[in-house]
């Protein structure tokens, strides 16, 4: 009641000269009116949004946390009873035999192809920068790993690198080296995975940074060359400094799309053999969905830990733009 | 009526997630939303989407239905995908009115309590091969009836054999099996095929050798389980069979005998028909067990169950629904689409009566055992998937077979 009272009040404050114009001041209620509608104009205009967000954002989120702090059998999950148990789930995953190999997997896998692919990716950016004739058609020849369905690229990726009949191992055969199992050995499946993914992650990274390389002034450079700046001095005095804020946005949606990397990883090893290409997203979807009695609780907690790390690294971009835009 | 809501908005997410992450190659045809609007109307989940509208399955679905006096709405979903969609279902009390799913599922779906048992619906599985049946039972109850069962043996290319001068009579055992690999390998020919892929296909193809070195399911690191494992693991060492085994499915180890350079492969009932398009002469032998005779091989093959409904009025058509699919009639019409073995001793005679070539699988299925058997239910599961582990661990060398099942065995306690 007082709540209204005060915000009617305040709203008749705000809106002020429309009111005060339109509608005698005496009749307080009348006064409120108004801006009482604009209020519902402006919760209809975000109606839309929010309901989207709660809907598909909030919930599923929400109700994964709830999942991974619960109990759940195949029967209380149909039953909708499964007993609360705090963080007994995540304390299961964290006593997991296979906890550690997968973390040290999830950094490696993450870090590995997040810098080749950032580094391919700005070295193919600066080549095609260069405007020569068929850039242009090179360039879209590069853009096909990423049209490509992921479930095509990973299934190609695991016939070439089949131990007895892929053609990697045919060419390896030919210049002398002897057969890798490139997918079956505990030392390569994970070596195997990461090419695949830079192989598909590349392209994101040349278009981004093809295109903040173009918002650099041709100006610059030419001054630099003016002065008696060689190419590399160019490259790292006022292409690498001015691509900063595109390879942060680049390096994080880099990091966030490497760190759920699972269908690749999936259709080519299964997290295999023996765990040696396990990454958290794997083994979140091996645990819920992966057997035939599935671990929803385990498999959600899994999820959240990998939700989390995505977080934090969102933070901390955010705090160094900040950063960046005081300075 | 909220919790309803909340339970739609979390299977919708949760559905979200399988379709994304997922096997993508999930094929229902349309929405997964079981309950048709009226009562007339009676749905039918099934895991054959080889089969489109115009197929003799679907006909026949349609055909039980007219003669139970309802309609049918058939939704078929890849296999690896039903189970999933089932208990969804059943969280929104919103599960089909017959439900034929993978046998091991069973005993699961039964534990969540999505399914009825046959004292419920009615469903008479007094014809049924007691072997069969025991996958669908658990605490002493039956959970449907089997609509076809099939099984594993081991098909073998004459042409190969002939060439490395292997005659095929002499594999009884696995010492001779392994002898005639080595043969095999000497005349410049590939020896076996099979697959240890890191899923519940691992496990069924390891299971008839598992089984056959006498070692039992509770107890993975057992001296007979490690001569199981052994036996495959010494087989990649001599070159024997391919490295790619551990990452081969069935469709794909098939593929590798099908070029014609295999001598052995280790495939199901259901590869019969690609068998006679393989272009070569090919026999079929019962896995043998260690030390000679036939080694057990899991079932494969599905249930027709009916599941729980709030409305337990239905249940009186989807028994005459179950009970038409399951016909002696539509049994040998279905299982030979399926290219699969009846689950009755009547349909088996007539199908051995019509093609000689089933006995082999006949006798195999005989002597098959139901994975989730010997009241192993739920467990089953759990050990299965230490079993997939132990076996990859050992296949690329991660570890020796002895401490990957020790391993296993205390994970799956």
């Amino acid at each position: 009641m007082n709540h209204t009272t005060q915000l009617s009040d305040r709203r008749s404050a705000h809106g002020g000269n429309g009111a005060a114009t339109a509608v005698p001041p005496p009749a307080a209620a009348r006064a409120g009116r108004r801006p009482a509608s604009q209020q519902w104009a402006a919760w209809g205009f975000l109606a839309p949004v929010t309901l989207y967000l709660a809907l598909f954002y909030a919930y599923p989120l929400y109700r994964n946390i709830d999942l991974s702090l619960r109990n759940y059998t195949v029967r209380s999950f149909v039953q909708g009873d499964a007993p609360f148990t705090g963080p007994q789930n995540y304390l299961t995953v964290f006593d997991d035999p296979t906890f550690a190999p997968a973390l040290f997997h999830t950094v490696v896998f993450t870090a590995v192809c997040l810098v080749a692919q950032y580094t391919l990716g700005l070295v193919l950016a600066v080549f095609f920068n260069q405007h020569f004739r068929l850039s242009a058609t090179l360039r879209a020849l590069f853009l096909v790993p990423w049209l490509l369905p992921l479930i095509v690229s990973a299934s190609t990726w695991s016939w070439m690198l089949n131990s007895d009949s892929g053609v990697v191992n045919a060419l390896l055969g030919a210049v002398g080296i002897g057969p890798v199992n490139w997918l079956t050995s505990p030392s390569w499946s994970l070596t195997s995975v990461i090419i695949a993914n830079i192989w598909i992650g590349v392209p994101f990274n040349l278009v981004v940074l093809y295109s903040g390389l173009q918002s650099i002034p041709a100006s610059l450079y030419e001054a630099a060359a003016l002065d008696g700046a060689n190419a590399w001095q160019r490259f790292w005095r006022i292409t690498f400094p001015l691509l900063r804020p595109v390879s942060a946005i680049t390096l994080l949606l880099g990091l966030v799309y490497t760190l759920k990397v699972f269908d690749i990883i999936w259709i080519m090893t299964k997290g295999g053999p023996a765990d040696s290409s396990t990454t958290f997203a794997t083994w979140s979807y091996q645990l819920g969905f992966g057997n035939l009695l599935p671990a929803f609780g385990p498999g959600a907690a899994v999820g959240n830990l990998l939700v989390v790390a995505a977080l934090v690294f969102g933070l901390i971009y955010v705090k160094v733009q900040r950063k960046q835009a005081l300075s | 009526m909220r919790r309803t809501t909340g339970r739609r908005l979390t299977s919708a997410a949760l559905t979200t997630v399988v379709a994304v992450v997922g096997t993508a190659c999930s094929s229902g045809s349309g929405s997964s939303s079981a309950k048709g609007a009226d009562s007339g109307t009676y749905t039918i989940w099934d895991p054959y989407p080889q089969f489109a509208k115009g197929s003799a399955w679907a006909k026949l679905l349609d055909g039980c239905g007219t003669k139970a006096g309802v309609k049918v709405k058939r939704t078929a979903f890849d296999t690896s995908d039903l189970s999933n969609k089932a208990l969804l279902a059943a969280q929104q009390d919103n599960s089909a009115d017959v439900l034929i799913v993978d046998n091991p599922v069973v005993s699961t779906l039964a534990e969540a309590g999505v399914l009825t048992t046959t004292e419920e619906n009615k469903l008479d599985t007094s014809k049924v091969d007691p072997n069969l049946l025991a996958a669908g039972q658990s605490g002493g109850k039956t959970y449907g009836t089997p609509v076809g069962a099939n099984t594993l043996a081991l098909y073998y290319n004459k042409k190969v054999l002939k060439e490395a001068g292997v005659d095929i009579a002499s594999v009884e055992d696995w010492p001779s099996l392994t002898a005639a690999l080595a043969k095999v390998k000497g005349a410049g020919k590939k020896g076996i095929t099979f697959s240890a892929i890191g899923t519940e296909e691992g496990s069924f193809q390891f299971l008839p050798w598992f089984w056959g070195s006498g070692a039992e399911l509770t107890e993975l690191d057992s001296a007979q389980a490690e001569s199981a494992l052994s036996l495959w693991k010494d087989w990649l060492t001599q070159g024997y069979a391919p490295n790619s085994v551990i990452n081969n499915t069935q469709t794909t180890s098939w593929q590798e005998f099908a070029s014609g350079d295999y001598a052995f492969a280790e495939n199901g009932t259901w590869q019969l028909a690609n068998a006679e398009k393989a272009g070569f002469d090919y026999g079929v032998l019962p896995i043998p067990a260690s030390g000679g005779g036939n080694a057990a091989s899991p079932t494969g093959g599905e249930f027709v169950t009916i599941p729980v409904q709030g409305d337990t009025g239905r249940y009186a058509v989807s028994q005459k629904l179950a009970t038409c699919l399951t016909s002696t009639q539509n049994l040998y019409d279905t299982d030979n689409t399926l290219s699969y073995v009846a689950p009755t001793g009547e349909v088996q005679d007539k199908q051995v009566a019509a093609n000689a070539a089933l006995r082999p699988w006949v006798d195999a299925v005989k002597s098959a055992k139901g994975r989730t058997s010997d009241d192993l239910g739920t467990k089953y599961p759990k050990i299965s998937e230490q079993m997939w582990k132990a076996v990859q661990a050992a296949l690329s060398g991660a570890q020796s077979p002895k401490d990957a099942l020790a391993k296993a065995q205390s994970a799956a306690q």
